[in-house]
């Protein structure tokens, strides 16, 4: 597992995609709200986050997530996870994102989902 | 890996107060999971435990060695092989009635994002044993094959 995590974004017309590859602690949870707050500034209007390569999120990193998803909320957009490990999808549901948040096996139903959301 | 007086085997690590001293941490627990051929998503339920052990005692503990001792100890109860994690800081410790419950709902209402360090402890462990004083906090917690 890599200490720094590392964010990349892609955009698919209004469904920006933020890949995340590493351990996702305070650091690369303010990375992924930097990335994901410049795609809302700049019109997206779904966010899918794919964390296939990543196997921890600590509560720092997801308590970072629920603001970024606090504010696709706020502007009544639309997230969704996808990739999640069991251990992560365990957690999120613990922690209540999974109330708030669609969370898909594949980043391709994700997509599907929020374009069409 | 040396035996303990019930044969269990265990390591033992010390970690200074620092930013990500918890990866080191979580490398350690991996390796003695993977030892006893853990299944993989177990071992990420003990390493994120671990983690969370680890930031609440960087975060709350005030150690006056600016320490956290570690104790990774294999071994098996009724035929089933275990993982235990034993996590010890000479702290200031802490009143466990005193610790305020979170809740997704106070979560997203914006009251209390943190917090949920040990709910995630308890949630991804089978058993955890929280003993807290004026000489520190000891964490021991147990994850079965």
């Amino acid at each position: 597992m890599s200490e720094v995590c590392r964010v990349a974004a892609e955009r698919r017309g209004n469904v920006a995609i933020l890949s995340t590859d590493g351990y996702i602690n305070n650091q690369g949870g303010e990375e992924i709200a930097r990335q994901a707050y410049a795609q809302l500034e700049s019109g997206a209007s779904a966010l899918v986050l794919n964390l296939e390569k990543t196997r921890i999120v600590n509560s720092i990193g997801i308590s970072i997530l629920i603001e970024v998803l606090e504010k696709v909320m706020d502007r009544k957009g639309q997230l969704a996870f996808c990739g999640l490990t069991p251990t992560i999808d365990k957690t999120f549901r613990i922690m209540g994102l999974a109330q708030y948040a669609a969370i898909y096996p594949t980043e391709a139903e994700a997509i599907r989902a929020v374009a069409t959301a | 890996m040396s035996l303990d007086a019930n044969g269990a085997r265990e390591i033992s690590l010390t970690i200074p107060v620092a930013p990500d001293m918890e990866i080191v941490a979580t490398a350690q627990a991996a390796a003695v999971g993977e030892f006893i051929e853990m299944p993989r998503d177990k071992i990420d339920e003990v390493k994120l435990a671990l983690v969370e052990a680890c930031i609440n005692a960087f975060e709350h503990a005030q150690a006056r060695d600016d320490l956290l001792h570690l104790i990774f100890r294999v071994g098996r109860e009724n035929a089933r092989e275990f993982l235990e994690v034993e996590v010890l800081d000479r702290g200031k410790g802490f009143d466990q009635a005193s610790v305020e419950l979170p809740s997704p709902e106070k979560t997203f209402s914006g009251r209390q994002k943190r917090g949920w360090g040990l709910q995630i402890m308890r949630s991804l462990m089978d058993t955890v044993a929280i003993t807290s004083g004026e000489g520190g906090t000891r964490i021991l917690m147990r994850k079965y094959k």
